[in-house]
């Protein structure tokens, strides 16, 4: 890390201080309300950085969620990582001891950074790359520091903050909808079948059960209709 | 708190130790040039919509549609939700607005 590096990435991540920050606090203000304080926010964000990932934390800490279950909500809530990965793969090629960080940092926001702005002239890209992901990082662990201390300092009544959660999941819902070009509805057919097959299981399973059912039929379905959905000559996301 | 501090660090450590393989994972299986299976390529494509869809209906999985307020505050948050981020697009405008909403809601209209 030097400061060309540190100069020239930061004002590519200004988008991101704003957003971390926000989402920061309401996830510092969330964990405080379940009954986790600043440190337990600090700790949370620095070893999991994951914005969605640790709005789901706060609940499964608060319901004491067993850690097979555990397991299995963060390994399907992040399965989009899988995915990002794959179109970097080239632009973290060499980066040695610099690559584990960057591929621990990968978050939505910051992904987005990587795969949009590039190194400026004169400056070290696999720097720039690291002084981006340890800016957003750091505004992440900042944001949610504040959101924690905030929430123990001011007492006001936080009952139903956890809808925080899942407005994010609204927010990511529309996003991915609206990303299909397709007018037909048949290329909105994963959500649909998502929202189905979950009601479904809901009502047959109850409340406490319906993931496993959920997801085995909605793989089921997807493999099934892969066919119909799959997009002539698809090669790699990239 | 359901979790003695232990369970949580070890709940926590389970969080961070699953999502960092889930960015690993490409790296570990296609670093060295290899092209991913194309089943995968499909999967990838359409099971985040699925999922997310899936977690929405888990967030919501203990509203009562036929007692108490019916899920109302629920539904209509998530529809103002929905409509903010369609309309502006800003996701901590439809976020924050949402969530506000809802504690408004739960607070001091439906109690």
């Amino acid at each position: 890390m030097n400061r060309s590096a540190l100069s020239a990435a930061f004002p590519c991540t200004v988008p991101v201080l704003m957003g971390y920050l926000s989402i920061g606090i309401a996830f510092g203000l969330m964990l405080q309300a379940v009954g986790y304080g600043p440190l337990w926010a600090v700790f949370m964000s620095l070893i999991i950085y994951a914005g969605s990932g640790q709005y789901l934390g706060c609940t499964l800490l608060a319901q004491g969620t067993a850690l097979p279950q555990v397991a299995l909500l963060t390994f399907l809530l992040n399965f989009r990582h899988l995915f990002y990965g794959l179109s970097l793969l080239d632009t973290f090629q060499g980066t040695g001891a610099k690559k584990p960080y960057l591929i621990f940092s990968l978050t939505d926001e910051t992904y987005a950074l990587m795969t949009s702005v590039h190194p400026p002239a004169g400056v070290n890209p696999d720097r720039f790359y690291l002084a981006v992901a340890m800016l957003d990082h750091s505004y992440w662990i900042l944001g949610s520091f504040i959101g924690a201390t905030l929430g123990a300092l001011i007492t006001f009544d936080t009952t139903g903050i956890d809808f925080a959660m899942t407005a994010l999941f609204v927010v990511i819902a529309v996003e991915q909808w609206k990303s299909v070009k397709q007018k037909d509805l048949t290329h909105h057919l994963p959500a649909l079948l998502g929202f189905g097959c979950t009601i479904l299981s809901c009502l047959i399973f109850g409340p406490d059960n319906l993931l496993i059912p959920a997801l085995l039929a909605i793989s089921a379905l997807l493999l099934f209709l892969r066919g119909r959905l799959e997009q002539p000559g698809e090669e790699v996301a990239v | 708190m359901a979790l003695t501090p232990i369970q949580a660090v070890a709940s926590i450590l389970v969080m961070a130790g699953v999502t960092f393989l889930t960015r690993l994972l490409p790296f570990l299986l296609f670093g060295r040039g290899g092209q991913p299976p194309r089943v995968v390529v499909y999967l990838g494509s359409v099971l985040p919509p699925a999922v997310i869809a899936m977690l929405i209906i888990y967030c919501l999985r203990n509203i009562d549609l036929f007692a108490g307020n019916h899920g109302l505050p629920e539904l209509l948050c998530v529809a103002v939700v929905a409509i903010l981020h369609l309309w502006k697009g800003n996701n901590l405008l439809s976020i924050f607005g949402g969530t506000i909403l809802y504690m408004v809601l739960v607070q001091a209209v439906f109690v």
